[in-house]
């Protein structure tokens, strides 16, 4: 079973397409939506745990880039600026999937991008701002 | 025979200090030393314990004179990036808070507010040497007749800059629930429904007022780290409450005492000075503090090794009870319980987060640590030493 999570970038000519319901129809992949947006100039952007055998997860990316969606790991997305994190934990409170946690007994705050499922709650939850989502800019670049 | 019990001065310390001889521990370092060694062993052998916390701490600002220009302007009106600071002081002096807003901030109108910028990033960006608008409004009067000023400034650029923090270094502090159905933004942080997360903000073991819980050492006039810079200690800060309940190692159990900080903000460094946003909140600042206290006997030997098992806080619903100014206590709980990960209260196992950064206040009793191995801080005699 190959799990992962990723993000696809749609252009707006197919923003339409019902392309999870193909994902689990033509390629036997489960999926769990992390999240879900279609912005104003009409591209989209869908965060996605695409979860399956690893053959059939290697075809079902062919086809969404097939497709003109573009596909990137969630984890080139979301960053940690580590100037401006002190190390305190207040992140962890609100991460849902564990991607921030603290090691003990160093009490020094983890970021696992791999857990990571974009939820973006981190980001205004750090009193030092120091968690970045690029993918709201980098789409309307 | 038993051998005579330890006494120390100040200056015999300061003396050792000079010699090169001085023995200096963290507080962390010394908390070993005093279970393996006993009080009055680790007393004969450690001169100085090192404290250190970095954390939100509201109730900071600083004290600014943005000198006189020509031709002159007594200003009723100052805003540093356009964050207000309080003008009402004399012609060309300002002090500007660590929580003020920006007058055009949103603030809680879409709750939670953001509060991305204020006070505490104003005096971050000061320290990290960036450029920052003054801009200042006058009525105008014969000897000072301009009644419009705004002009780039650098913190080099400006006469005089001292940070004054009327509270800092709070001796213990809540640790803050929420028992209602919904998420709640506080300056406690952000509060998940039915006890999702418990916050607690202090260092432990390593924060200064722990180590020397009847303020024994400190007080008017104590040489200590603030903000990267040598700093001293003015008095008691505001709410300063040492009449808290105790345990019997002398740690309150509840918030307690506070202290009045300053040093020379030019002397800062921006890594130990940062403007801190609380969603749903507002801004403050966090800022790096560390006392260096004297074992001049056994008690304080034995207050210094003091122990994250044997300090405890109060856990407190800040859902429905805080907010009315109630602060019943749900649980008790230790610092080594909250370092843990997870608390119990009433049965329910609570995820518990640190507000404040463990990792920083070591690195601040290392610097300390260090600075007075070195020479470079010299303790102190306090006038007075502080309400207990």
């Amino acid at each position: 079973m190959y799990s992962k999570t990723i993000s696809l970038r749609f252009p707006k000519n197919i923003v339409g397409e019902p392309i999870a319901a193909t994902l689990v129809k033509k390629f036997d992949l489960s999926f769990n939506i992390l999240k879900a947006v279609i912005y104003p100039r009409k591209e989209g952007l869908m965060v996605l745990q695409l979860s399956g055998h690893k053959k059939n997860y290697a075809k079902g990316v062919q086809y969404l880039k097939g497709l003109g969606v573009k596909v990137e790991s969630i984890g080139e997305d979301i960053k940690r600026d580590e100037e401006k994190c002190y190390q305190c934990g207040a992140c962890t409170a609100v991460c849902p999937t564990g991607a921030l946690s603290i090691k003990r007994p160093e009490m020094e705050v983890v970021f696992d991008q791999e857990k990571c499922s974009a939820c973006e709650w981190c980001v205004v939850a750090c009193p030092a701002r120091a968690m970045e989502v690029k993918f709201n800019k980098t789409l309307l670049n | 025979m038993a051998k005579k019990k330890v006494t120390k001065t100040i200056d015999d310390i300061n003396r050792k200090i000079k010699e090169g001889k001085v023995v200096v521990v963290t507080a962390d370092e010394m908390v070993d030393i005093v279970k393996k060694s006993g009080a009055e062993k680790a007393a004969r052998e450690v001169d100085v314990v090192t404290t250190g916390t970095f954390s939100p701490m509201c109730s900071s600002g600083a004290f600014i004179n943005f000198g006189h220009s020509k031709p002159g302007l007594k200003a009723s009106r100052v805003w540093l990036n356009d964050v207000p600071a309080y003008a009402g002081l004399a012609a060309v002096d300002c002090y500007i808070g660590a929580t003020e807003s920006p007058e055009d901030d949103p603030l809680n109108r879409v709750h939670p507010g953001e509060f991305k910028y204020g006070g505490g990033h104003v005096l971050h960006d000061l320290v990290a040497g960036k450029k920052i608008e003054l801009r200042a409004t006058a009525y105008g009067t014969d000897c000072y007749p301009k009644t419009q000023l705004k002009k780039k400034i650098t913190l080099s650029d400006l006469p005089y800059a001292v940070m004054l923090n009327p509270r800092n270094a709070y001796q213990n502090y809540n640790c803050a629930i929420n028992l209602t159905k919904k998420t709640i933004y506080t300056y406690m942080g952000v509060l998940k429904p039915n006890g999702g997360n418990a916050n607690y903000a202090t260092s432990g073991e390593l924060s200064p007022l722990f180590n020397d819980p009847y303020y024994r050492t400190i007080g008017l006039g104590s040489r200590i780290f603030l903000g990267g810079a040598k700093g001293y200690i003015l008095g008691p800060g505001t709410q300063h409450n040492p009449e808290a309940m105790r345990h019997e190692n002398g740690t309150p159990l509840t918030p307690a005492g506070t202290l009045m900080l300053s040093g020379n903000l030019k002397e800062m460094d921006p890594r130990w000075v940062l403007g801190v946003s609380m969603l749903g909140y507002g801004c403050s600042l966090a800022v790096g503090v560390g006392i260096p206290i004297p074992v001049l006997n056994s008690e304080l030997a034995e207050f210094t090794g003091v122990s994250d098992e044997h300090i405890f806080t109060q856990v407190i619903d800040y859902g429905n009870d805080y907010p009315k100014g109630e602060g019943k206590s749900l649980a008790q709980v230790s610092y080594a319980e909250l370092k843990s990960g997870s608390i119990r209260v009433n049965g329910q196992e609570i995820p518990s987060v640190p507000l404040s950064s463990h990792k920083r206040a070591l690195e601040i009793a290392n610097i300390l640590k260090d600075w007075v191995e070195k020479g470079e801080l010299l303790l102190t005699q306090p006038q007075e030493t502080l309400p207990n």
